[in-house]
């Protein structure tokens, strides 16, 4: 269903010919394709970082502590002495493998769960009550007392940020099966003899994409942000590993004698979870059929 | 629809247990012993062992569990580990706060939003709406705790106009009340504003297309009547939804405007409990909180049929 | 148009608030000092934990039989003065007359045994004391006895310990065992708990004691009449610094006990603002190794970590402003204190990383992960870990830093396990003050094995040091003996300083009298 959506391409503007092209379109909304290149600059820029830079994230300098942006540190130091510039390049990878794994794990996770609550109504009762409950627990507060388990490392932000998502993802999903199971044509297929997994592959699944590939990338952006309030609230990533979160965590105290600690993460930061966004709303306004006949 | 009220209300209580053992397990399974904490920097691991006993920390799981929840089930939360006094006495005092700043966040979100979002749909596609857009974007892009600094230092430090840190309750004063408000509500409402005004934009769009509405503008009804006593109140199960669930997110927002603005409410309390591992407090707050979320949604969905009368059950 | 006009009202009303300051919040401000603390009280039983907030919170409402001047002489406080007897093994101590606990009642001698027997039993020094004591017995209302079993010279310095003293509080409520917590909090100090105004996490009331009898003499360190000059004295907790350095700034808050320490040039410029050093013997960073596993078992491995050690880059990064530290201070017992001697420690001033893995060699270190422990909301101890990591790192030692939070790294590191299942090589924390500066007292100096702090610092010849040192009550003998202990100590390290800096104090410029007391205390400020 999905892809017969997009191949019927639906009119702009109220009026317009029905198969405007999508250059057209999206040349008269520039905001997603500026979120996409944005995002596209930030991701070069954190995998280009030990080319783009000669200092070490790690290293330092206590003798440079709080120096202001000058010819060797061009975003300046903090209070370790350690260049900003090289850490904000490599704390973009550390926020980028963040983002796009809890993403990633929490769409695989909500997918499989959801399609289970779907499909079977059994499963359904038990999964839907646990997700109820997940759903509760505000998301804040379930990752801090995740964090506490054990000690910290990216992987553990990167579940226990995961986990407080997985609820909205399994909701999504299920309200989509819930939908498409009471087709006409998959019950015709079903009633021929159709085999389940081939029935989930070639029939259901396909329709949770678009609005699955619209919701990660909204979990992704969130995701940034959360690792910044854990790293801010003392439960993030381990403080030597740069992240944007705990750069700016870490930096906040010298907002008034030493502002770029935090200017620089923060810009960056903020360009990512908006360039990240926009590209959702772009993705989301190009795969939703209703949105897309009124723009 | 009485069946119905009381099917939803059983429903709950699955949902609550589910919280509750989650909880539970959660904080019994992490390192960090209140002990070692309370018995301070300098103490012996004796010291640290005679305050593990007289907690009963050393009892087997499954027993602190039944204990745990058959003091639930009295109305007993138990006693916080540190202060010796009773959990839900804390609560209750820490909750005025928590309870102000919520819902001043949530009507400050929802007086600018909905207008925001109607007026974005409205004139959809145009600069405006994409100006409107994109700054809702950006509001919700950057930490609330930035926000919070940059408020803190514009309004309380340069122009001293408004109070940095602190809450003072109503009955104390009505204006200190407000005026210690004023930063954390919109530092907390900005993020809430843009998420709202993003989803009554969406909701009004996918409305301002059905037929109903062509028809009433061909009606020659006023525009303004259109749009808000047609189109947003068909519109509104969705919005009221995002409300609900939003509620979740909330506190979590409200837990990092505590911390700045030193607010002293159920946030700061919860992680303060958290990172001492005062188990009874935290699970208190979270069984709370998980339940005053609960109950609102589930007041919201006995309201859908007042909105929406064609949902009914 | 209803909803037009409310709109309008809340914003006029939001206006008004914004111009207008509730009078009445003004008029309260005048008479009570508004303090931001460090930690958040929760414990309030002084002797039940060792948490320095609840330490101070004790110097506000109760009083000690004696206290220490700013020579770190005991004198008299409670106590009227005392007679020794028997050649060094009685102790009789007199009260002052007209002692008054908050609830009206005079305090007689049975109150201040039965406060002693209880301190003796939990902390460090006072269990040093039980072990030379016989018995304490009561004389008469006024009057009781230390009977020890021998010649012991530190029983005044102990009464008078500025950290974790013995707070007199009423005989019944010193009966309560010392493993159980207290539940009343009535003492004999200048200041009265408002218990009905406490809200946790948030804010501590006390008020002046009216019946309250200061000695006549001027307040020197812990010494003296202390003169209750606010009418409350009110403790706030707020754990953000930014917004605590704000309130500073715009007057919310009238003293801050620990601002950040890269702010003091800040705040010296402010002219609305004085920094004051109360504490001039300052905070020492301690490196502690775990004695019971290798390497650190082996005193090899011990001096080649201090061999690692540059004082002045740990300070760089952990205090920034070279106006609080010292470039290097080889002392254990606190430079710039009676006890501050540093030899011993010439080897160590500048680090020798060629030495450093010759030693490591010799203790037949080969490579293996050192497990060092990293608390991440703790800023101070964060930073001094990421120094030494890189410090041992760089010298070509493989270190696995495991960060966690503070309460976790508190468990962790009581554990007895080996480093790679739950325990540890390494931790850091702080100590100062007088008590680190007097050899019994110093807690992580400790060197009793099993007995000791966690790190469990072992070595019987450094124990017995310290137990002649505490035994000599003549200043010329004990000197020798301080030499012999500092000496040992830089060779077996139960600990490495990382080094020695201050922790100012912020007060408005209305704030006056604030003491030079080691800590923190309330009496004698005025504010005008």
């Amino acid at each position: 269903m999905a892809a017969s959506d997009i191949a019927a391409v639906p009119a702009t503007i109220p009026g317009a010919p029905r198969r405007a092209s999508r250059l057209r379109r999206v040349a008269r909304r520039p905001l997603p394709a500026i979120g996409a290149t944005l995002l596209a600059l930030l991701v070069l820029s954190a995998l280009a970082a030990p080319w783009l830079t000669s200092h070490d994230p790690f290293e330092m300098n206590v003798v440079d502590r709080l120096m202001p942006p000058n010819e060797t540190y061009w975003f300046g130091t903090d209070a370790y002495g350690r260049d900003i510039f090289t850490r904000t390049l490599y704390g973009g990878r550390v926020s980028l493998v963040i983002g796009a794994s809890v993403a990633i794990a929490s769409t695989v996770i909500g997918l499989f769960i959801g399609v289970l609550a779907g499909y079977f109504r059994l499963a359904d009762a038990v999964l839907m009550r646990i997700m109820d409950g997940l759903m509760a627990i505000p998301g804040i507060l379930l990752a801090i007392a995740l964090m506490s388990l054990t000690r910290a490392s990216m992987w553990v932000v990167i579940v226990a940020i995961t986990i407080p998502e997985v609820p909205r993802v399994v909701r999504l999903v299920r309200a989509v099966v819930l939908s498409v199971r009471e087709q006409v044509y998959i019950q015709a297929a079903s009633a021929i003899g159709t085999r389940l997994p081939r029935l989930m592959i070639k029939h259901i699944l396909p329709n949770t994409f678009a609005p699955l590939i619209v919701q990660a990338t909204y979990i992704a952006a969130s995701a940034v942000l959360v690792e910044s309030y854990l790293s801010f609230l003392g439960v993030g990533t381990p403080p030597e590993i740069p992240s944007w979160g705990n750069i700016i965590a870490e930096g906040r105290l010298y907002v008034q004698i030493a502002f770029w600690n935090i200017l620089f993460p923060s810009v960056f930061l903020a360009l990512m979870v908006l360039s990240i966004n926009i590209l959702g709303d772009g993705l989301r306004d190009m795969l939703d059929p209703r949105l897309a006949r009124r723009i | 629809m009485g069946s119905y009220v009381i099917r939803r209300v059983l429903a709950t209580l699955p949902v609550m247990g589910v919280v509750a053992v989650i909880v539970f397990l959660m904080l019994r399974l992490s390192p960090g012993d209140p002990a070692a904490i309370i018995a301070g920097d300098n103490a012996t691991s004796q010291d640290i062992a005679q305050i593990r006993e007289y907690l009963g920390l050393d009892q087997p799981l499954g027993e602190q569990f039944v204990r745990w929840i058959g003091q639930l089930l009295t109305g007993d939360f138990g006693n916080s580990i540190y202060l010796n006094r009773p959990v839900l006495g804390l609560i209750m005092e820490r909750v005025g706060p928590t309870l102000a700043l919520s819902i001043s966040t949530m009507a400050f979100a929802i007086l600018l939003a909905i207008p925001l979002g109607v007026l974005a749909a409205w004139r959809a596609g145009s600069w405006g709406d994409q100006a409107i857009m994109a700054m809702s974007v950006l509001a919700f892009s950057v930490p609330v705790f930035l926000i919070g600094y940059g408020l803190v230092i514009g309004f309380s430090l340069e122009l001293e106009l408004l109070p940095v840190q602190g809450f003072v309750s109503l009955s104390e004063s009505p204006i200190g009340f407000l005026r210690h408000l004023v930063l954390p509500t919109v530092a907390l409402g900005l993020v809430y504003t843009a998420l709202l005004a993003r989803i009554t934009r969406a909701t009004m769009l996918e409305t301002l297309n059905e037929d109903f509405i062509r028809t009433a503008r061909a009606k020659g009804l006023a525009e303004p009547r259109v749009l808000i006593l047609h189109a947003l109140k068909n519109a509104s199960v969705p919005i009221v939804t995002t409300i609900g669930t939003g509620i979740a997110l909330l506190i979590g927002g409200v837990v990092v405007t505590e911390s700045v603005f030193a607010v002293p409410g159920i946030g700061r309390l919860t992680i303060d409990a958290v990172l001492q591992r005062d188990y009874p407090v935290i699970q208190g707050v979270i069984l709370v909180i998980a339940g005053v979320y609960v109950l609102v949604n589930l007041a919201i969905d006995l309201t859908y049929s007042l909105l929406d009368p064609r949902i009914r059950y | 148009m209803k909803n037009t006009f409310r709109v309008m009202a809340l914003a006029a009303t939001l206006m008004a608030s914004v111009a207008l300051k509730a009078p009445a919040e003004a008029q309260d401000r005048a008479t009570t000092l508004r303090a931001v603390v460090h930690a958040n009280l929760q414990i309030l039983d002084p002797v039940w934990t060792t948490a320095y907030i609840t330490g101070r919170h004790g110097y506000l409402i109760y009083d000690t039989l004696y206290a220490m001047n700013a020579q770190f002489e005991p004198q008299p406080q409670m106590a009227e003065g005392h007679e020794v007897l028997e050649n060094g093994l009685v102790y009789r101590i007199r009260l002052r007359s007209g002692l008054r606990f908050h609830d009206g009642s005079p305090v007689r001698a049975a109150d201040a045994v039965a406060s002693l027997r209880r301190w003796m039993v939990r902390d460090t020094m006072g269990q040093q004391m039980a072990a030379v004591t016989a018995s304490v017995d009561v004389v008469d209302d006024k009057t009781f006895d230390i009977r020890l079993k021998e010649r012991w010279g530190m029983v005044l310095d102990a009464l008078a310990k500025p950290s974790n003293p013995p707070f007199i509080m009423p005989e019944r409520v010193a009966q309560t065992p010392a493993n159980t917590q207290i539940t009343e909090t009535i003492g004999s100090g200048p200041f009265i708990f408002v218990r009905d105004e406490w809200r946790p996490g948030n804010r501590v009331m006390y008020r002046r004691n009216p019946d309250y009898v200061p000695r006549a003499e001027p307040a020197d360190y812990l010494s003296g009449g202390k003169r209750a000059l606010v009418e409350r004295v009110e403790w706030l907790y707020i754990p953000d610094q930014n917004t605590a350095l704000a309130a500073l700034n715009a007057g919310e808050i009238d003293y801050f006990e620990a601002p950040p320490l890269d702010f003091i040039p800040m705040l010296q410029r402010n002219r609305s603002i004085q920094i004051i050093d109360i504490d001039p013997l300052g905070t020492q960073g301690v490196i502690r190794p775990n004695f019971l596993y290798p390497p650190f078992n082996d005193p090899r491995a011990r001096q080649a970590l201090a061999h690692l050690v540059r004082q002045e880059d740990f300070m760089r990064v952990v205090v920034g402003n070279p106006q609080l530290y010292r470039p290097f201070c080889g002392a254990f017992f606190m430079c710039g204190s009676p006890n501050g001697i540093e030899v011993g420690s010439e080897p160590f001033r500048q680090p020798n990383v060629e030495r450093a893995r010759e030693l490591f060699r010799e203790a037949g270190y080969n490579g293996e992960p050192i497990v060092l422990l990293q608390p991440t909301d703790r800023p101070q101890y964060n930073a001094a870990v990421m120094v030494l990591a890189q410090a041992l790192r760089r010298a070509g030692v493989n270190v696995d830093v495991q960060a966690m939070d503070w309460s976790t790294l508190l468990s962790r590191r009581a554990s007895r396990n080996d480093p790679h299942q739950g325990g540890y090589n390494i931790f850091l924390t702080t100590q100062g003050g007088p008590t680190a500066a007097t050899p019994p007292a110093n807690s992580w100096f400790n060197t009793t094995c099993d007995r000791a702090n966690p790190g469990w610092a072992c070595d019987e010849e450094l124990t017995k040091l310290v137990a002649d040192w505490s035994r000599e009550s003549d200043t010329a003998a004990r000197r020798p003996i301080l030499e012999r202990i500092q000496r040992r100590a830089w060779e077996v390290l139960p600990y490495i300083p990382y080094g020695q800096y201050t922790q100012p104090i912020a007060v408005r410029s209305n704030i006056h009298g604030v003491l030079i007391a080691g800590v923190p205390v309330y009496w004698n400020i005025e504010k005008r």
